[in-house]
């Protein structure tokens, strides 16, 4: 059976509609998955966001041991402050995407993808590099408050002052009485916060940032928002962007593989695959023609398939239909044309700049 | 649950009213609350042929696709073509703006074999 989370009844009670997503039964909508992205684009979403799991480095060996596991530079970053990388394996596959938040140089906490909170659990302990490394998924729970109203209605309701938690930083505090890590992070593209919290206090939390964000118009939002949110920012999403099977070369993360930082798995691999050049990448795209791509559907060109799409929709505040594919390099280049194949017909896309989404000025 | 009495209904979610010769055709209020908010119609063109239980076409929603079956076989004689642009209409209007495509049926014996109300109803209830 499927896990759930502390706030499982509360989506329930809030007529969330519920499907299993890495093996936990989650809300997907409740009003309306168009309605949901409108309020987090336009007013304040409030995401339960549990599923993720946290893996916890400990101890005068926990920075130089997460540093050997992880693709971005953990010593760039100050105490209070997150960073975003990949966990990788020695040929440079992606074991998982992952957001570490450094309290301090011997408390490292990793927020990992639902799906993988047992793989990587595993993959740390192995590589533990002397630091006391702890699963501590089942002793978190996370709500994700995002939209351009979030920072004024959680000013409203905890004692941190958030002018000084700037973006990707994070600081205790609480919030309606109840202790938090309060992170300035999210995957929606707007300014928000992600609140870690204890299961037990969740429901509370919940229930009193809704009553509290009422007249701001905030909207409890399901996962399915947080897909088309992510994509219109062009956010990967692992198990459809990416796996054990890509690199994050080719997905498009060069830019949190810091190869001369010093050593860490997966990097003499990605080193070589820097110098032999990529024989895909992950780019993203816009259809010119009519309908929506969709995971796994072929890119093709001259009637050849060339590569694949790994997400689609049509965007909800764009109103085009966007997606990521994996295509030659010779076709990654913004202005490159080539066809998505929807039910055994070619449709026009092309390569755009990311992300599709630009945050509105304020 | 809206189902209407004097429509007719297949297992796969789609509805069919007789209009005197043309049997047009849609999906129920229980495909389009299924579905969530659709974002994306394709239909078949005017003059197409269509084969009962075969995809005529398909109704996308924001995270899904689902094909649209047809309820007998025929000839397209009308596509309601405004859905293409405003097809969130499905979803407002699901058994009268909503419609999809009328058939002009080659045999119209393969009515008697659609659902009516109470067997559809018991149908979804099953379902859910």
């Amino acid at each position: 059976m499927a896990q759930r989370t502390p706030l499982y009844d509360a989506h329930v009670r809030a007529g969330a509609r519920i499907v299993e997503f890495a093996g936990w039964d989650m809300p997907v909508q409740y009003a309306g998955i168009l309605e949901e992205h409108a309020a987090v684009r336009t007013a304040v979403g409030l995401f339960d966001v549990s599923h993720m799991g946290e893996v916890v480095f400990r101890g005068p060996r926990a920075l130089a041991a997460l540093q050997a596991v992880f693709t971005n530079d953990l010593s760039t970053v100050a105490d209070g402050q997150a960073q975003y990388g990949c966990l990788c394996r020695e040929d440079g596959g992606i074991v998982d995407d992952v957001v570490v938040y450094r309290r301090a140089a011997d408390d490292l906490l990793v927020c990992v993808n639902a799906g993988n909170r047992q793989k990587d659990y595993e993959w740390l302990a192995a590589h533990a590099g002397g630091a006391d490394v702890k699963n501590e998924s089942d002793d978190w729970a996370q709500l994700a408050l995002q939209g351009p109203k979030a920072a004024a209605l959680l000013q409203h309701c905890c004692d941190v002052n958030l002018s000084a938690v700037k973006t990707y930083r994070f600081a205790p505090g609480k919030v309606l009485g109840q202790d938090c890590l309060v992170a300035r992070t999210g995957y929606t593209g707007e300014d928000g916060f992600e609140l870690f919290c204890r299961p037990a206090d969740a429901t509370a939390l919940w229930d009193g940032l809704l009553e509290q964000g009422a007249a701001e118009g905030i909207r409890p939002a399901g996962l399915g928002c947080r897909d088309s949110l992510r994509l219109e920012m062009a956010y990967r999403l692992y198990g459809s962007d990416m796996d054990d099977a890509t690199t994050p070369l080719e997905a498009g993360l060069a830019w949190v593989v810091k190869l001369d930082k010093g050593e860490f798995i997966g990097r003499d691999a990605l080193r070589r695959q820097k110098e032999a050049g990529l024989s895909r990448k992950l780019v993203g795209f816009q259809l010119t023609g009519a309908g929506i791509a969709r995971h796994g559907y072929p890119v093709v060109q001259d009637g050849r398939t060339i590569g694949v799409v790994t997400s689609g929709t049509k965007s909800p505040s764009l109103g085009t239909s966007i997606g990521l594919a994996y295509v030659p390099p010779a076709l990654a280049a913004e202005g490159s044309t080539f066809a998505v194949d929807i039910r055994g017909r070619p449709v026009a896309a092309k390569v755009v700049k990311t992300p599709f989404y630009t945050r509105q000025a304020r | 649950m809206n189902f209407p009495e004097d429509l007719k209904y297949t297992r796969e979610h789609e509805w069919a009213r007789m209009k005197g010769t043309k049997v047009v055709v849609g999906i129920t209020d229980f495909a389009q609350d299924s579905l969530g908010d659709v974002v994306y119609v394709e239909l078949p063109a005017v003059g197409d042929e269509v084969k009962r239980g075969e995809s005529f076409g398909v109704v996308e929603s924001t995270k899904a696709v689902s094909e649209l079956f047809a309820p007998v076989s025929g000839k397209v004689v009308e596509v309601n073509d405004p859905l293409v642009e405003a097809p969130e209409t499905v979803n407002e209007d699901p058994y009268e703006e909503g419609w999809m495509i009328a058939i002009e049926p080659s045999d119209p014996k393969e009515l008697a074999d659609l659902l009516d109300v109470k067997a559809y109803t018991a149908f979804v209830d099953e379902q859910e």
